[in-house]
């Protein structure tokens, strides 16, 4: 029988929850790596197997673990990031220029066809790339080339946290920006350009600048790769032409300001968002914990909140923490920064804690297995 | 025969169930030892000492016969105790919460 594996990154650690296809029985595994910031782990599509996790701490500095037993054992490959040549510099929080200075990895992304070839999302914000299993990493300069000198960190710091492959073209690349914006490649990442017409931001100076938009997550249904749909600092957004122009879909949602984004297996135009108050009040509108779903590609959302506390509630759902496995009917998963992992089995019609104690939840994905 | 204590998350990374012993080659500096520990344990490098910059990370500190070494700098001489194996060259997470 198929069954699910989530793959959840903590702030003190790793976790592995894993159920059949029913999806209604866990078994927790972890902490992997206990006392560390796990900000993400993602499996190789071609190879589940085949894990890569980032590994940091402000004493220890940045770590790469990669497993190829399904998460069973774990070994550390390259941990450094050298950025291409003379970095340069990106504007400080003053507005003056700060050199560039590698952080850690947000995100990490396998590619679709090859286990050894995965991207990965850093801070101060560049794209790498290892095409040798995670040994060695090598930045992808043009991304930054386009218009990094104007880049400036945001509160979270000027993180690359969103990598999107496009399945029907191995060319094609989108990344996300927090507090510069959502970038394409259409040469393999070699040239990069801003694609951000149709984002206001009222926060920023000119308030459609081609870059500055804080972008919190982009998402894509793999069989329509040209349709985005993006949870932006405010409002949630939907390109139907590959990110050339965007318009605000955010409709009847109670706030539009929220991290995580993400679309339906089977149902291209069903999409979540989890609504959080305002970007000083990182927690539910009314201490309700709803994810919104809409059937229509947005505009139209409807509150789920089967399952999900109704009162009191004031934890936040981070950008990666959020994912759907590919079975019939979809599951829906999220991880919170009070260390809840919730789980939905139909869609996200009804939702159970799979896990309620985790340490704050940075990220989840998920992988459905044969 | 140099002794180095590690901290545990640094044990735990790269599999070591103990302290690790190593010689070194010509001079007892710290830089001479972090050398000899990343070559002989190489998942350990960028933990320690920053990739770009050489430099002990912020948040490490070098203990040594009582004493906190961290800033008698890279090139400075390990204390005769230690170049000897009496005594441990110990490097730690500083003392900070999160």
């Amino acid at each position: 029988m198929s069954g699910v594996r989530l793959l959840v990154g903590t702030r003190k650690g790793a976790f592995v929850l894993s159920s059949d296809g029913r999806r209604s029985s866990w078994d927790v595994s972890g902490p992997h790596f206990a006392g560390w910031e796990i900000y993400h782990l993602k499996g190789a599509p071609s190879e589940p197997n085949r894990i890569y996790a980032s590994q940091s701490s402000s004493w220890f500095g940045q770590v790469i673990l990669r497993s190829d037993d399904g998460g069973k054992s774990w070994d550390a490959v390259g941990n450094e990031f050298r950025y291409e040549g003379d970095p340069g510099t990106h504007q400080w929080y003053d507005g003056t220029p700060h050199p560039w200075e590698f952080a850690r990895v947000w995100h990490l992304e396998p590619s679709l066809a090859d286990p050894d070839t995965v991207y990965a999302g850093v801070e101060d914000a560049a794209l790498f790339r290892s095409s040798d299993g995670g040994k060695s990493w090598q930045e992808l300069p043009g991304l930054r080339a386009c218009s990094g000198a104007a880049w400036q960190p945001g509160a979270g710091g000027m993180c690359l946290h969103t990598i999107l492959l496009d399945p029907r073209n191995p060319a094609r690349l989108h990344v996300a920006i927090s507090s510069a914006g959502a970038f394409r490649s259409d040469d393999a990442g070699k040239t990069w350009r801003p694609v951000n017409r149709g984002l206001v931001s009222e926060q920023i100076p000119d308030p459609r600048a081609e870059v500055g938009h804080c972008v919190h997550r982009i998402a894509l249904h793999p069989s329509r790769p040209d349709v985005l749909f993006m949870q932006k600092h405010w409002d949630v957004m939907r390109s139907d032409d590959g990110g050339e122009s965007w318009r605000e879909v955010s409709g009847n949602l109670p706030s539009d300001f929220g991290f995580p984004i993400d679309v339906h297996a089977h149902e291209p135009e069903t999409i979540y968002v989890v609504p959080i108050k305002s970007d000083a009040e990182h927690f539910p509108p009314e201490g309700k914990l709803r994810v919104y779903r809409s059937r229509s590609g947005g505009n139209e959302w409807e509150a789920l909140t089967n399952g999900l506390p109704q009162r009191d509630c004031y934890v936040n759902v981070l950008r990666d923490a959020m994912a759907v496995d590919r079975l019939d009917p979809c599951g829906v998963y999220f991880g919170t920064t009070g260390g809840q992992v919730y789980g939905s089995a139909d869609g996200g019609d009804h939702w159970t804690p799979i896990v309620r104690d985790l340490p704050a939840v940075l990220s989840v994905e998920v992988q459905t297995l044969p | 025969m140099i002794r180095v204590v590690l901290p545990a998350p640094l044990r735990t990374l790269a599999k070591l169930p103990g302290e690790v012993r190593l010689d070194l080659d010509g001079k007892a500096t710290q830089r001479a030892l972090i050398d000899a520990l990343e070559a002989l344990h190489p998942t350990l490098r960028g933990t320690i000492r920053d990739h770009a910059t050489r430099e002990r990370r912020a948040y490490v500190r070098f203990f040594a016969c009582g004493r906190d070494v961290s800033h008698d700098g890279l090139d400075a001489p390990l204390p005769d105790a230690v170049a000897e194996g009496r005594e441990p060259f110990v490097v730690l997470g500083a003392l900070a919460g999160g």
